[in-house]
């Protein structure tokens, strides 16, 4: 019986657990339920995604209202992929949450905490599932509402300036997003997505639908932080809770890339985003110039917490140049460097919020001799640093290599050769932070730093770990992608 | 507020009312225009009113912090334990027709328990809203 339920399952369990979180007023005792929730989604995204490997396409038409009508659940290779990405990292980080939940947030917020991480979970999980265009409105905001209450946690006042900031800029994201799926509405009469991708067709060039489309670019392209829509994102993670930042920054921005591959190539089609808009001629250089640009403006950060989120920024335009491109080899790039920057960033933050439960501080200059004092973290954050600059074994290699032979394919020697100059300048912030933290010694008379716990460690590694993991062995991620990329190019896994 | 005595009387005339029409909207939104969230509001706004008028302390004791805690959860844990007895009864989730033992009344009685949830949730939440703001600069913070 749970098994023909699990797609309903995967989402109404953490939006169970959530209001009961509330109920529960003691900070450990609603940790202890998140966990286990978290646990128990990630094992129902497992057999999802081998559900959907084995049988194909799995729908799931709740309240039993049939399909163009009634809300459907409906999982494939993509958005099964998707799913196990956010729900394992969600699994990963609340063991990490409760320590450093505890020194960051005063006791009497930690069951709000805990609600509101469920509810973004839910959220992020029910966008992915949903094959429904207005039922991934809801979802979105209600995981964008309950990032705004988890970034308005940060111990740094800013962190209020920075929710609002984001919140604004979220608002109108979800706004065109609305607005795109009501004018689709409006000249299809239907919300099902694979129902609106057998009505647009015929409808051949329609004002209404480009317009829905470039609403529904614009809107995905704010809530990723596509550059030059990126201007949210270094405060919001620079300034929220640690444990926020790494889920956020493993899962929120992936989330939002799905949508546009998901409205770019199963909802309109292939064809019409190719053929009719030439969409590439203005994707490709907006993720050249977030590679670029953010890359450089990373290498002059002092707070590392805000480098690794221009960093993010950077690495969001490699994802959205293997979408651009547009051929199988591109998109599969695209789909891996969404699981592997989940990894890599998402242990990355990790490591850092280690650092600022022990030093206090993630500024450069507080790093120095951490390299002795932390030899696990830091060791850590090294490791998640080559995965970012690409070095072979790593996980970030894979993505490169992926994109530079996608790149090579069409003989754009320019951009194989921006892959490169991209990788460089992220050598060139990693290093920044290994010579501090390894080259000098601590500053006389420091209080004296004792490793993270634990508690804290292990999560870390995990997500490391996976990050060299996946540049070894990459059956399974490069093998899900390069599925999900035939499916969505209208092919036949 | 203590000397508007217009506005004094007329809130307390009028309390009943704003709140028995939030129950109107709430239960006759199976046949008319009305539902769970539009309920909510009018619920939440008698409230607002009351604490406009007698002062957000009164209110309070109206309505504790404590209790709407509970029924912001309560809301939501009907709705999602709704579509868990779809569930368990052996249809889909949320689905109603199993509610009962015909699907007109399954039907029935699935929207007016899961409106209900949203109506509680709603109206408490707009509570909440209110106090967290109206209260701020009187505890100190």
């Amino acid at each position: 019986m749970i098994a023909a339920h699990l797609p309903a399952l995967q989402i109404v369990v953490p939006l169970l657990a959530a209001p009961l979180c509330l109920l529960l007023r003691r900070g450990a005792l609603a940790w202890g339920l998140a966990l286990v929730v978290s646990w128990a989604t990630l094992a129902m995204s497992a057999m999802l995604l081998s559900q959907v490997l084995q049988d194909g396409v799995i729908s799931y038409a709740l309240g039993d209202w049939a399909a163009p009508w009634g809300i459907e659940y409906r999982v494939d290779s993509v958005n099964a992929f998707v799913l196990l990405i956010v729900a394992a990292v969600g699994a990963v980080i609340l063991p990490y949450a409760r320590r450093s939940v505890a020194h960051e947030i005063p006791a009497e917020q930690h069951s709000a905490f805990y609600t509101a991480f469920l509810l973004c979970l839910t959220g992020l999980l029910g966008v992915a599932i949903t094959g429904d265009a207005f039922n991934l409105f809801v979802f979105l905001e209600i995981s964008s509402l309950s990032s705004y209450v988890l970034i308005a946690l940060g111990r740094d006042r800013r962190a209020l300036t920075a929710a609002f900031q984001y919140l604004v800029m979220g608002t109108i994201g979800a706004t065109f997003i609305v607005i795109g799926i009501g004018l689709l509405y409006m000249v299809t009469g239907t919300l099902n997505m694979a129902d609106l991708a057998l009505r647009l067709p015929p409808l051949g060039p329609n004002r209404t639908v480009l317009v829905a489309f470039a609403f529904l670019t614009v809107g995905a392209s704010l809530k990723l932080a596509l550059f030059p829509l990126h201007i949210w994102l270094p405060n919001a993670y620079t300034y929220a809770p640690s444990a926020v930042t790494g889920f956020l920054a493993a899962t929120a921005t992936k989330v939002a890339v799905y949508i546009l591959l998901r409205f770019f190539f199963t909802v309109f089609g292939f064809s019409f985003y190719i053929g009719a808009l030439t969409l590439q001629n203005l994707l490709i250089p907006l993720a050249v110039l977030a590679v670029l640009v953010c890359s450089t403006v990373a290498i002059f950060q002092d707070n590392i917490k805000r480098m690794l989120a221009y960093s993010s920024l950077a690495q969001i335009g490699y994802m959205i140049l293997g979408i651009g491109m547009a051929t199988p080899t591109g998109l599969t790039a695209g789909i891996v460097h969404l699981f592997n920057h989940a990894m890599m960033k998402g242990g990355l933050f990790l490591a850092l919020g280690c650092v600022a439960l022990r030093v206090g501080s993630v500024r450069l200059e507080s790093m120095q001799g951490l390299g002795r004092t932390m030899p696990w973290t830091m060791f850590a954050f090294v490791l998640g640093g080559l995965s970012l600059i690409g070095v072979p074994l790593t996980a970030g290699f894979i993505s490169k290599w992926y994109l530079v032979q996608a790149a090579l394919e069409q003989d754009s020697w320019m951009l194989a050769i921006l892959v490169l100059v991209g990788s460089l300048l992220s050598i060139i912030y990693v290093w920044r932070v290994v010579e501090v933290a390894y080259l000098r010694p601590a500053p006389p008379g420091a209080a004296a730093v004792r490793e993270a716990p634990l508690s804290m460690l292990i999560p870390t590694w995990v997500l490391i770990g996976a990050s060299i993991y996946f540049g070894i062995d990459t059956s399974l991620t490069v093998g899900v992608a390069r599925q999900a990329a035939i499916m969505l190019m209208g092919g036949t896994p | 507020m203590r000397r508007h005595l217009v506005l004094r009387v007329t809130t307390k005339l009028l309390m009943p009312f704003i709140l028995l029409f939030a129950l109107y909207v709430q239960f006759h939104g199976d046949f008319g225009p009305g539902g769970g969230f539009q309920a909510g509001v009018i619920f939440g706004a008698g409230f607002i009113l009351y604490a406009l008028v007698y002062g957000v302390e009164n209110a309070r004791q109206v309505a504790p912090d404590p209790v709407i805690r509970v029924i912001i959860a309560a809301g939501l844990l009907l709705y999602v334990g709704v579509g868990f007895a779809g569930l368990f009864l052996g249809g889909k989730f949320l689905d109603y027709n199993v509610l009962a033992s015909d699907p007109v009344s399954g039907q029935h009685l699935g929207i007016l328990l899961v409106e209900f949830g949203v109506g509680t949730t709603v109206a408490a939440t707009m509570i909440t809203i209110f106090f967290t703001f109206a209260g701020r600069g009187q505890d100190g913070s």
